[in-house]
Formats: structure tokens, sequence, C-alpha cells
């Protein structure tokens, strides 16, 4: 294989790995500070997706506003689920909350397919790049879609400053201590429970940002997030649970590894992951960037 | 695992409410396939003893694996596979559910060094890499299409073209299976299996080896489930991607959770009640999948004992 094909194959998993990364980030963030494990994670990218499309289909509106709104949607639709349903279940196992995300995804994923059906009479919908960013760009040494390379950057700058506001600000010090501890936290005047629902809503809204930048990459479709949710949690496994910059830097090279190696020997392409993560388990029970369980 | 029910004390009131929901099941998959369509009624058997199977591990050891379809799956194509190159029933039974033992070796050596929610992840993730490998590898699999077709030679003079056969052999298989479950459940070993899923910690300060005792457990489900993707096999005469897919490995949870988890018992009723209710909606042309969101929703917010736990609990207040 020649470097030409070869830097594409990167360029293409660092772009499948913006979608990792945003959505194993907001994995993390859910799960470091709620105990939640989202299995509605990938039906909530989709529905930014399916938000971008219908603002698109009802309102005429286009890539940039669906880009803003979709996922502040997405988010309040998350924070309404957080405080409706998922905060009955606090104080159970977390398997509980793994089991009604899961029945909420099945419901979520034909809930859309009927409504795509009915009311827009598809069942998988094109959606189109802004023109600013169709085209290609000529790096010199490798010619690639504008709009991918957008992508690619603007997972990077998201990730990038949900990284700093939870590791080096005020806002970041209180959600961590309302992790670390709930109690003395609300003892000194923080109200956690609206800091719970907050972050959860940043959480979701992330997926929601990524659903709209998959759009015009692999459109509209009631399942497209299913097999995702599945890489991405292996992602979130390998890169250390509720890690935040594990699961970003995790994100982006399971991206790139998974595309090279399908370069080099195909059909290695989907499991490559799971051989990743059965090793690293192997040798790190708790993730590369994960504390030991029992120090949690 | 504090929110699960206990399991009922050795007393005679419980020895005898066992009693009663063994003949109670039993003279109901006797009669099952007069009510229902044989193979509908099969089903319920393959998924019942598949639900009894993750209940092992979920109810007794606090395990939730969210990758049981690895198991049910596996052995579904080994059976077919065995199937399709002659060989016979018991013994493409046996091929599948040996196979699934098979592949439970370093899953489980691998997932039971992880608790609760991490756990579930791995399984599910040791699940998917299964369900990519029976896409490709087309060969042995039929990828999408799937294996069909194949025979189902007749086996000491029963007719397996006759579907009330089938059942009634799947049946004497089920109750293989199911005595299984029951006797690790009510052995010291099932004993032991609780009290590391109650408190690891003093289990371990008694002097048993919490992960030796998860491993094992492990082992049993995945063979079960195994045994009962062979039955799934056998009764449809069909294996299709589905039978790894992770929607598979929910669910049988979903059906565990609807019938009522520890009680062994439950499982099976979850199973018949999630086919009986998709067979209803399929022919009423209803989306399954909004439906059955709805009742898992349901079932983990305000149902959490299930039928036959919330039966219980019922008859033990009285």
């Amino acid at each position: 294989m020649n470097t030409q094909l070869l830097l594409i194959q990167v360029f293409n998993g660092l772009v499948n790995g913006a979608f990792y990364a945003l959505l194993s980030l907001g994995l993390a963030v859910i799960f470091g500070m709620l105990r939640i494990v989202n299995f509605m994670h990938g039906a909530l990218y989709m529905l930014g997706a399916f938000t971008a499309f219908a603002l698109g289909q009802a309102f005429g509106l286009g890539f940039w506003p669906s880009l803003i709104l979709a996922p502040l949607i997405v988010g309040l639709l998350g924070m309404g689920l957080e405080r409706g349903l998922l905060s009955r279940l606090y104080g159970l196992e977390p398997s509980y909350n793994l089991l009604l995300t899961f029945g909420l995804t099945l419901l979520t994923q034909d809930l859309v397919k009927q409504v795509m059906l009915s009311r827009f009479a598809v069942s998988s919908a094109p959606y189109t790049p802004p023109a600013a960013l169709s085209g290609v760009v000529n790096l010199g040494f490798v010619v690639f879609p504008k709009y991918r390379l957008f992508v690619i950057a603007l997972a990077l700058v998201i990730c990038l400053v949900t990284w700093f506001v939870i590791e080096k600000t005020r806002v970041g010090a209180i959600i961590r201590a309302s992790t670390e501890n709930p109690n003395v936290t609300r003892a000194f005047g923080i109200d956690v429970g609206k800091w719970v629902t907050g972050v959860f809503g940043v959480g979701v809204a992330l997926a929601g940002l990524a659903g709209v930048l998959a759009a015009p990459i692999y459109s509209v479709e009631p399942y497209m997030g299913a097999e995702l949710i599945i890489t991405t949690f292996a992602v979130v496994v390998i890169g250390g649970m509720g890690s935040i910059l594990g699961s970003i830097v995790t994100g982006f090279a399971v991206g790139v590894l998974a595309a090279v190696g399908s370069a080099l020997y195909p059909p290695i392409a989907n499991t490559l992951v799971f051989i990743l993560m059965a090793l690293v388990l192997l040798v790190r029970p708790s993730g590369l960037f994960g504390l030991p369980e029992g120090a949690r | 695992m504090t929110v699960l029910p206990g399991t009922p004390a050795r007393t005679d009131r419980g020895r005898m409410a066992r009693a009663a929901w063994l003949i109670g099941l039993g003279i109901v998959l006797l009669i099952l396939p007069r009510l229902i369509y044989p193979v509908l009624a099969l089903d319920i058997l393959a998924w019942g003893l598949f639900a009894v199977a993750f209940d092992l591990l979920f109810g007794f050891s606090g395990l939730l694996s969210f990758g049981h379809a690895a198991f049910w799956g596996t052995s579904a194509y080994v059976t077919a596979f065995l199937l399709s190159h002659g060989q016979s029933v018991p013994v493409a039974m046996l091929g599948g559910t040996g196979a699934a033992l098979l592949i439970a070796v370093p899953i489980g050596f691998l997932s039971v060094r992880s608790v609760g929610i991490y756990f579930s992840m791995i399984t599910l993730a040791f699940a998917q890499m299964l369900s990519f490998l029976a896409l490709q590898w087309t060969d042995v699999t039929g990828g999408e299409n799937g294996l069909q077709g194949f025979a189902r030679p007749n086996f000491l003079g029963l007719d397996f073209s006759d579907s009330v056969t089938r059942y009634y052999f799947a049946l004497a298989v089920f109750t293989v299976g199911f005595y299984v479950a029951y006797r690790t459940v009510r052995s010291p070993f099932g004993q032991v299996q609780q009290a590391v899923r109650d408190n690891e910690q003093r289990a371990q300060s008694i002097g048993y080896n919490p992960a030796r005792f998860k491993f094992t457990a492990f082992l049993i489900s995945a063979g079960l489930a195994g045994l009962a993707g062979s039955l799934y096999t056998f009764g449809h005469g069909v294996v299709s991607l589905e039978v790894v897919n992770w929607r598979t490995s929910g669910e049988v949870v979903m059906m565990t959770l609807l019938g009522g988890t520890t009680t062994l018992f439950g499982p099976v009723i979850g199973a018949g009640l999630v086919l009986l209710l998709r067979d209803v909606l399929t022919t009423a042309n209803l989306p399954a999948g909004i439906v059955t969101g709805v009742v898992f929703v349901l079932v983990v917010l305000f149902f959490r004992r299930g039928v036959v736990g919330t039966l219980q609990y019922w008859l033990r207040r009285r």
C-alpha cells in the first residue's frame, strides 16, 4: 500500500475517531458524575441527526442553525429524561440505569422510524453539508473533503474545551466535587441535583452534536446509532470508564487504528476495536486511563 | 444486588410453593402446543431456557451479562452447521452447547474479573466481536443470508418434520436444562454463589474464592444458554445474524426481569409473555420495538420484582 492511500485512511480514521471521541466523551462525563451507563447515547446521537433533518424539512433551517439548535433540543430532552425517569433509579444498582436506557433505545429508534415513514415518507434521508464546506481541500500531501476536515477540527475543539472546563475551571471543580462526595458538596451550599441534571444535559447534547455532524456523512436513519454505541462502549472500556482524557485520546486513536488496520486487512475493520479491548483488559482491567475500580 | 428479593428459606412452606410452581409450569408446558401453534411453543421453551441460563448468572451471582447472545448465537450457528453437514440432532445440539462452553472459557476468564457495569460492557463487547465474526465468516455462517434448509434427521423413530413431535423432544431437552439450573441453585455451590453475590468480602473471608465461583457460574450459564440456542435452531430450521445481535442479549434480560429474577420459574414465564405479546403485535401489524421498549421501561421503573416475584411477595405477606 502506498503512502498516499495510507494517509487518506488515517484521515478517514480521524473522522470516525471524531465521532467516537465526542460520544465517549459524553458517556464519560455522564458516567463520571452520575454513575449512569447511558445505553441511550447512540439513540440520542441519532436524534441529533434526525432533529437537524426535521428542522430542515419543517422550517427550512440549514446546517448552521441546526448545528446549534439540534444539540440544544437533544440536551433539553436529556434533562427531562434525567429528571423524569433516571432520577427514580438513583440508589439502586447502576445496572438498572443501563436497562432503562436500553428500553428507551428500542422505543426511540422505532418511534423515529414511524415518524420518518409517516411524516416524511422516507426510511433514510441524505443530508447535505453547507455550501461553504463542500468540495475538497488540497493539503499538499493529500486531497481530502472539506467537510470531513471541518468535522475533525470541530470535534477536537469541543473535546479540548470540555476537558479544559472539567479539569481546570471552577465549574469543573464543582462537578468533580459533586462526583467525589455529593454530601459534603451539598454542605457547601451547592445544589448537586441541579448540577447533575445540567451535566447530563451537556453530555447528551454532545451526542446530539455528533449526530448533526454525522448526518451529511452517513445520512439520517433511525438505527444509525445502534452499532456505533457498541463500538463507543468498547472505546470507553479501553480508555477507562469515566476518564475524560482517556475517552478523547482513545476515541481518535481507535478510529485511526481501525481505519489503517482495515486497509491492511479488510475483514478486521469492525472487530479490531474489540480485539484491542480484550488485549487492554488482559493487561489493565480498568482501562488505559482509568483508576483501579476499588479507587473510585 | 440489594434490591433483588432474597432466595426463600428452606421451609416446608417454601418447598410446597416450589412444588406448586413446578407442577403448574409442567402442566402448562405439556399442553402448550394445543393452546398455541407448536413452533411458537417451542420458541418459548428455547427462550425460556435461555432466560433461565441468564438468570443463573444475573439473579444468583449478581452479574448482569449484556452479551449472552454470544453463547446462544454460537450454539445456534454450530448446531445449524453440524446439521447441514449430516449430523444427527443430538450430536448437533451437543456440539453447539460444547462450542458455547468453549468460547465461554476465555470470555468468562476475562470478564468475571470486573464487577457491576464494567462486567456488562465487557460481555457486550465480546458478544459484538462474535457478531462481526458471524457476519464475515460467510463460509460457515452464511453471512447476511444465514443458514437455512438444513436437515433434521429423524431420531429414535421420532419424526422431526412434525412440529408437535419437535416440541415434545424440545420439552425433554428443556427439562434436562431446567433441572441442571434448579440443582445448581439448590446445591451448596448455589448457596455460596448467592453468598458471593450478597457480600463478596464476607464470602472471601470465610475462605471461598469469589472469582472461582463466578467463573464456574458463568460457564454453567453459558452452557445452558448454548443448549437453549441449539433448541432454537432445532425449532426454526433457520439461523440468521439476529441470534448474535445485541438486541438478543437485551431481550433475554427483559424476559428475565418481566418474569422475575432469582425465581427460575419467572424467566420461563417472562419469555412466554414476551413472545406471545410479540406474536399478537406482529399479526396486528404494530411496531414491536415501541411496545417492547415501553414494557421494558415500565418493568424497570415500577415492576422490578417481575410477575413471579410479585406473586411470591404477595403470597408470603399473606
